[in-house]
Order: C-alpha cells, then sequence, then structure tokens
C-alpha cells in the first residue's frame, strides 16, 4: 500500500474539500443556519415596518420606509451569518477537538483563510438572499435594483470582512461564552448602529459624526445605494474604505494563521 | 535513506512547564517503535511537534528529511497521526468523514482504499452511519482509518488502543503489524507495556520531558527486567531474606535478578531442609523494566541506555 499513484493527488484539492466541508457543514443544519435567520428577519421587517412606516420619512421622502428597510436588513443578515458561520465551525472545532482533522493534513495558512471565509460568506449571501426573496413578497417593485453590481460588490465585501471577523474571533476564543461576547457586544451594537433602521441624517449631528468611525455603516449604506441609487455618503468612498478593511482583516488573519495563533499550540 | 523521524535538542514550555527539555531522537525507516512514560512525561508534546500540531520553542524535527516546519506539506504528507482524543465531526458519517479526510490530503477517488480501511477496520457495515452513532471503540478505529487515508509511511499512534475491547485490539494490531511488514515506519505510545513489549524493536522511554532510557526491547528486558519468584513455604532463609518483597502467611515473595540467582536458591532451600509447597516464577516482564528505569531516573538526568539503531 505505500506507494499512491501520483495522479490521484491533487493541488489544492485540500482547500476544495475544506471549503466543501465547510458548506455540508451548515448546509445539514440549514433549518437553523438559513430558516431561522430568514425568519427573524422577516419578524423585524413586519414590526418596525408597521410600527414606523408612517412616522420615518428617509432620504427626503423619496423611498419609502419599509422600501429603505428591506436593504438593511438583507445586509445585516449577510453580516451577522458571515460572522457567525466562521466563529461557530472553528470554536466548535476547537472545543470538541476535531480541528486537529484539520491541523494535521498539509493544507496552507491561505487554503485555510480561504476555505473559512468562503463558506461562510456563502452562508451569508445565501441567507441575504433568502430574506431578499421573501421580502420581495412585501415589497414586489424592490426586485428592480438601482445598481445591482453595487450591491453584489458590498454583499461580497461585507460578508468577507464578517467571515474573516468570526474566523479571527473564532481563533482567539477558548470557549463559546467569548463568541457570545464578541457578538453580542460588539457585532451587533455595530450593526444596529450603523443604519439598519434609519438614515444617520435623522440623526442629531453628534451621532451623524460618530457613525462616520462605524464601518458597518458604510457597507450597509453603499449596499443600499445598489438598492435606490442614494446613499448617506458617496458610494465610492464607501467602497474604498470597505475593501480597505477587507485588505487588512485578511492579512491579519493570514499572519496568526501562519502563526498557528491559539490553534497550533 | 533519510530516517523516518529525526528530532534534535527539541525543547517545548507551556508557561514554566518544560513539557520537553531538548530531546534527541531518531527513528529508522521500518523500525515498529515504542515511546513510553507516564502521564506528563512528554510523549504527546513530541508527536505533537511531529506532527505540527505544536511548534518547538528550539530543535528540529524532520519527518522522512523534511522539516516539519520549513517543508511542512512533505512531512504532513508523510506522516499520519491517530491522535489520543477521543474526537469526531457530528456532522457526518464514518464514509464521508475518510473522504473529507482524504480530500484534505488533495486525494480524489480514494474510495477502493477507503473501502479497504473499513474492511481491516471492522467498520464496512458501518460506513453510512452518523460518527454521533458510533460506540467509542468503533470512534477510535475511525481516527485509525482517518490516520491511514493518505497512506502514510510513517504512522504515528498515541494510545490507540485505549477503549478498544479485547478481539478488536488484537485485530487492530494485526493490521498495524501487517502495514510494518509493508514497510511503514510505526511509532507508538501505549500504557499497555504488554503490547509495546509484544510489538516494539526498540524503545525509548521518557520521563519529565527527556528520554531516560532508549534500547532495543530485548536489551531493556535483559537489562532491567526481573524474576518474580512465588515460593510457598514454611520460610526463607536467612541469607535470601532480603530478597523478599513482601509476604502473605506461607507465601513469600522474592526478586531475583538472574535464573541463575533461582538456582542458588533452590540449593540454599534444599541445603536447609525447607519444604517447597509451591513456587511459581513470574518472567521478566517490560512493566518491571519500565518501573525500574522511572524509579532510577529519578536521580539522574543521564539516559540510561543508548544503543545505536538496529537496520531496518
Amino acid at each position: 500500500m505505500r506507494d499512491l499513484p501520483v495522479s490521484t493527488v491533487s493541488p489544492g484539492g485540500g482547500f476544495v474539500t475544506l471549503f466543501r466541508k465547510e458548506l455540508l457543514r451548515f448546509w445539514k443544519v440549514s433549518f437553523q443556519t438559513i430558516a431561522s435567520p430568514v425568519l427573524n428577519a422577516l419578524l423585524y421587517l413586519l414590526i418596525f415596518s408597521h410600527v414606523l412606516a408612517s412616522r420615518v420619512t428617509v432620504f427626503g421622502g423619496q423611498v419609502r420606509y419599509t422600501e429603505f428597510l428591506i436593504p438593511g436588513l438583507v445586509m445585516m443578515s449577510v453580516l451577522q451569518n458571515s460572522f457567525a458561520n466562521a466563529s461557530s465551525s472553528l470554536i466548535q472545532s476547537k472545543i470538541t477537538g476535531n480541528l486537529i482533522f484539520v491541523l494535521l493534513p498539509p493544507l496552507s495558512p491561505l487554503d485555510f483563510y480561504a476555505a473559512y471565509v468562503l463558506g461562510a460568506m456563502v452562508r451569508g449571501v445565501a441567507v441575504g438572499a433568502g430574506v431578499f426573496a421573501v421580502t420581495l413578497a412585501f415589497e414586489p417593485a424592490m426586485a428592480a435594483l438601482a445598481h445591482p453590481l453595487w450591491a453584489l460588490a458590498f454583499a461580497l465585501l461585507g460578508s468577507g470582512i464578517l467571515a474573516t471577523l468570526g474566523l479571527i474571533a473564532g481563533m482567539q476564543a477558548d470557549k463559546f461564552d467569548e463568541i457570545a461576547a464578541f457578538q453580542n457586544f460588539l457585532i451587533m451594537p455595530l450593526t444596529f448602529l450603523s443604519g439598519v433602521f434609519y438614515s444617520i441624517h435623522s440623526l442629531p449631528e453628534f451621532w451623524q459624526a460618530l457613525s462616520h468611525f462605524n464601518p458597518f455603516f458604510y457597507m450597509i449604506d453603499g449596499f443600499r445605494y445598489g438598492f435606490f441609487g442614494l446613499s448617506d455618503v458617496s458610494p465610492a468612498r464607501s467602497l474604498a474604505l470597505v475593501a480597505l478593511a477587507a485588505v487588512l482583516l485578511a492579512a491579519l488573519a493570514l499572519a496568526l494563521l501562519a502563526r498557528g495563533y491559539k490553534l497550533r499550540n | 535513506m533519510p530516517d523516518a523521524v529525526e528530532v534534535r535538542d527539541v525543547a517545548r514550555s507551556f508557561g514554566r512547564v518544560h513539557a520537553l527539555a531538548g530531546v534527541d531522537l531518531t527513528v529508522a525507516q521500518g523500525e515498529f517503535f515504542g515511546l513510553l512514560g507516564p502521564n506528563g512525561a512528554g510523549k504527546t508534546t513530541l508527536i505533537s511537534i511531529l506532527a505540527g500540531l505544536v511548534r518547538a520553542d528550539r530543535g528540529v524535527a524532520r519527518v522522512l528529511g523534511h522539516d516539519v516546519v520549513s517543508d511542512y506539506r512533505r512531512a504532513r504528507r508523510a506522516l499520519g497521526v491517530v491522535p489520543q482524543e477521543l474526537v469526531f465531526d457530528p456532522f457526518f458519517t464514518v464514509r464521508e468523514t475518510l473522504r473529507i479526510q482524504s480530500g484534505y490530503f488533495g486525494l480524489r477517488h480514494n474510495d477502493a482504499w477507503i473501502d479497504e480501511l473499513l474492511h481491516h477496520l471492522d467498520l464496512t457495515d458501518k460506513a453510512e452511519a452518523n460518527m454521533r452513532a458510533l460506540s467509542g471503540g468503533m470512534k477510535r478505529r475511525v481516527l485509525v482509518g482517518q490516520a491511514l487515508v493518505h497512506k502514510p509511511p510513517v504512522i504515528v499512534l498515541d494510545e490507540p488502543t485505549a477503549g478498544v475491547d479485547v478481539e478488536l485490539r488484537q485485530s487492530l494490531w494485526a493490521f498495524i503489524r501487517r502495514l510494518n511488514a509493508d514497510g511503514h515506519t510505526i511509532i507508538l505510545t501505549t500504557h499497555y507495556l504488554e503490547e509495546a513489549e509484544a510489538l516494539c524493536h526498540r524503545i525509548a522511554m521518557m520521563k519529565a520531558g527527556r528520554i531516560v532510557a532508549l534500547d532495543t526491547t530485548q536489551h531493556l528486558l535483559s537489562r532491567f527486567g526481573s524474576l518474580i519468584v512465588r515460593l510457598s513455604a514454611a520460610k526463607v532463609p536467612e541469607r535470601w531474606l532480603a530478597r523478599v518483597t513482601r509476604n502473605e502467611g506461607d507465601v513469600h515473595y522474592l526478586e531475583l535478578e538472574t535464573y541463575a540467582e533461582l538456582e542458588q536458591l533452590l540449593a540454599a532451600l534444599r541445603g536447609e531442609g525447607i519444604v517447597i509447597d509451591e513456587l511459581t516464577v513470574a518472567g521478566t516482564d517490560l512493566e518491571q523494566a519500565f518501573l525500574r528505569i522511572m524509579a532510577g531516573s529519578a536521580t539522574s538526568d543521564e539516559a540510561i541506555v543508548a544503543a545505536p539503531v538496529p537496520e531496518a
């Protein structure tokens, strides 16, 4: 049994398998990982649009509040689920000990990074698409996007950033508790205070200024531009900032993986 | 021909604990090598460094000549590790688990070998069962399968038979022996010293992060083994009382070094007219050698024996 025919060893095959494993992992529990967040977003839409639709004016009245809310909820779902997938997959594997199956094979830091991040992005975008599809039942006119490629670019970059943050949080954490803290004390506040439910122009000046330091604001504002052609700040500026954040975080994650930070110790 | 495993001055600390305090070790290709020692001796840390699961603070570790850090892809492809912890991925079936593990090594279309592994590990009828549904012994065998999916030339088994019943343990060892006969190098850690004695050609004993004995199994047994004599008689000759380790009424246990001493004991019994009601001799075993070496090494940092590596 000693020698393997060289033809059966495919370069990069390790990445493909780890990526597929990451997809299978959430797909096997899709009720929890996809259906449940779609329902959550739908409940937000029903409650907030019912309570606020007649009271809130956004973009100077050019867009109805319910329409305004939909891209925000879609992007929020993309971001939260991308983070949740990467972080929970890694922490589960660390705590159950089965991470060893990924650490023993000859996978490079880039293989590892790409598989976890792409797997998480697929889940984030799938949930976002699910939320969008369901909300179309309430607002069919939303199907016509002003700039679909802009929306897609922000969705992909945003999910990539949150997936990378999830990967870093998963590496850093030793307990589920720490992931929950990261999620509840950082990701949730930054998402909720980023303009998912409101336009920052409706805020007092101080809070408006502060919102510009929230990276999530640019992701959601740019994504919304893809739907309406309207945004609180220039979409090109948002895109540049979001792309820069994505590159910096990817570099950090790769450096940590190359060191085996809290994985190989 | 490069050594299967080469470790030079490898040290690793966890906080103030020196898990490995500068270990040198060479295992030739084709050896069946035993790595023994009490809990906390550093065996698993050493294996983890070889497998790239832990980075050494200093020193060099190579698998088939490939450095485990700078040439990790080749080093890891050459190594199969059965981990000590009973770990599994609860999302997958046995077959999926083995296919995924093959894929991590870049292997596609590996089903023929996976089927053979399932057969040898007596898991064929569990191939489609979810990992959660398996008993501890079965999960352990899946771990063995996962370590072998890429047909590694060097196989490390860290306590592979813990929790596996006797019958399956025998079939597992028959399989591992066959792999060794086919040319695979086997490195085994176990607390079952009789297993190490029966299987391993050469043994390293570790204590407190150091190798305290390294020699062929035969050599260790002859140098550090002893005979335990269970003598049922009214008394023990005066001159032999120092050799008595314990008494249970008229049953006396004596520890002797050699069979020549046994003859002398019998002569003394005859000479003093002591009637032997019953006498049994327990042969030399690795457990005694192990206990002696561990007790002896407590006062010395020197390794006890270092014999040349046998040609494999």
